[in-house]
């Protein structure tokens, strides 16, 4: 077996699950940056994302893109809701309460989903395209939609927060949300705006994450929320370019613990997310506030 | 311009600020002066929104604006330099000017507006795509009231704008409140350098823990014997 072509191929296949990681980190790390909660529904709404979709090909017939769209805007509107009725009301109250209402909501989700679909997976219907060859090397089609999308978003997004009028009201938000509000900035619409765009981040994420699997549940959400908080953690959290990073390096460390290291040592798969959350620790400990983050005092 | 009647702020058990009454007229600069925690910055606050008050009546320009929200007052024609500056450390100068301009439609105003303030502030243009928070304090003020400038305010709310800044700054930041006066904008000052801020000021109301009790003229308080002994050090 040709090592070097193995290890190609698992971090092609990291990078096709990191940018799901990252399209997914985002959304947590844009709605931590102003409202420092962590939206442990977050998860779900990739689920939900998926769901829509799945709907909207298997009852409507309607092509895969469009499902996207309409999936995306109805994650946007979900996603505003719920920070409108769960967490608005808790803005000021200690930062534990929003926490803890994020992990009701994320129980509701699951168990709304649950009663609606079933427990037990569905199968999705993904593009039945032929991989590519390059040379030894095979590349699936959905693999370089997924990645060529995540990149394409990640942009937009980073061109949107830098430069448009809107994105710097958020930026300005996240930074001291009083003073914002001295410049004539509704912090509430930021704030809205934020799990909009996070949220329909989430939904492509889940669609794109059913899409390689391929198939949909309600509890599919959880891993991979689980993971992608973790990448915005590894990046640092509330930094943009931290959640990108984060979400690939952690799907190319997953990808090659699990489908190269396994050819040495069989059980590596096994503790696949062991590895993860050992080198979570080990960055954490070297560098509390992630790999870009800045480590900056708490304000007084 | 400005209308402030029987202002109540309370923190909690803690009654802030009692019965405040005053009033600060189209084209003056008005200065509170007072001890620390006398209650000047809570008063600046209660006016912009950033905190709410308990009871009593805030107008502008003949409109009431006690329960309204920060954002909302901008449009109103109202500014507020916080106290300790904040401005927005991680974007640069010229981000942080247009942030200042939030409300304002026309592009070709805030450029323009913009050139203006660099005409001002000479060392904002040398870093204007510098990190606000990499700059001086004294910069960093004058970046905050540049910004507030920026959206045209007919009144400019200013917290202690001398605040941790070398004598020499204190002067310039002093002319440069009497130029924004001069050009029209009316201003209300809050200020520890007491000495300073009655020297600029039409009027001037002094606070103590939470109560006005006295008001005068700038220059009448300067040789008023109880303002002397209390917070001219003499």
């Amino acid at each position: 077996m040709d090592y070097g072509i193995l290890l190609m191929q698992q971090i092609l296949n990291g990078l096709h699950i990191g940018s799901i990681y990252a399209l997914i980190a985002l959304g947590y790390t844009m709605v931590y940056g102003i409202v420092k909660l962590i939206n442990f529904a977050h998860g779900d709404i990739m689920m939900v994302g998926a769901y829509i979709a799945f709907m909207m090909i298997t009852a409507f017939n309607l092509p895969l893109p469009i499902a996207i769209i309409i999936s995306m805007a109805s994650c946007a509107l979900i996603g505003m809701g719920i920070e409108k009725v769960a967490y608005k009301p808790l803005r000021n109250a200690p930062r534990m309460w929003a926490l803890i209402t994020a992990i009701g909501v994320s129980f509701f989700l699951e168990t709304l989903f649950t009663i609606l679909f079933g427990a037990s997976s569905k199968p999705f219907p993904t593009l039945s395209l032929a991989p590519i060859q390059i040379g030894a090397l095979q590349i699936s089609q959905i693999m370089m939609i997924s990645i060529g999308l995540s990149v394409f978003l990640m942009i937009a997004l980073e061109l949107f927060i830098k430069e448009t009028k809107l994105g710097k009201a958020m930026r300005a938000a996240s930074e001291d949300a009083k003073a914002a509000a001295l410049m004539g900035i509704s912090v509430n619409k930021t704030i809205s705006i934020a799990f909009a765009i996070g949220s329909a981040l989430g939904a492509i994420g889940g669609i794109l994450f059913a899409m390689a699997y391929p198939q949909i549940k309600p509890l599919m959400g959880v891993m991979p929320g689980l993971k992608a908080f973790i990448a915005a953690v590894l990046g640092g959290i509330g930094i943009l370019p931290g959640a990108m990073l984060g979400g690939f390096l952690l799907g190319i460390i997953e990808s090659i613990t699990k489908g190269f290291l396994s050819a040495f040592w069989p059980d590596a798969s096994l503790w696949a997310d062991a590895i993860l959350f050992l080198i979570l620790i080990l960055v954490l400990l070297l560098k509390p506030a992630g790999i870009l983050g800045k480590n900056v005092r708490e304000k007084v | 311009m400005l209308k402030v009647e029987k202002l109540n702020v309370y923190y909690g058990n803690i009654h802030a600020l009692k019965e405040i009454s005053f009033e600060v007229q189209k084209g003056e600069i008005v200065t509170l002066i007072g001890a620390n925690g006398a209650g000047k910055t809570s008063t600046l606050q209660a006016i912009s929104g950033m905190i709410k008050a308990s009871s009593g009546a805030i107008t502008l320009k003949g409109k009431p604006i006690t329960y309204e929200e920060a954002h909302k007052l901008v449009p109103l024609g109202m500014a507020h330099v916080p106290e300790g500056r904040r401005v927005f450390a991680q974007m640069s100068v010229e981000e942080n000017l247009e942030l200042g301009a939030y409300t304002i439609k026309d592009k070709k105003q805030i450029a323009s507006d913009i050139e203006k303030m660099y005409k001002r502030f000479p060392r904002l243009k040398e870093r204007r795509k510098q990190l606000a928070g990499t700059m001086s304090g004294g910069e960093q003020q004058m970046l905050a009231m540049a910004r507030a400038l920026m959206s045209r305010p007919e009144m400019i709310l200013m917290d202690e704008p001398s605040m941790g800044l070398a004598p020499i700054l204190v002067q310039e930041i002093f002319e440069i409140i009497k130029e924004i006066n001069a050009d029209g904008t009316t201003v209300l000052l809050v200020e520890q350098n007491a000495n300073r801020a009655l020297q600029i000021a039409h009027r001037a109301y002094v606070l103590e823990t939470g109560e006005i009790v006295l008001s005068g003229e700038g220059k009448d308080l300067l040789s008023n014997e109880q303002v002397k002994k209390a917070y001219l050090g003499a």
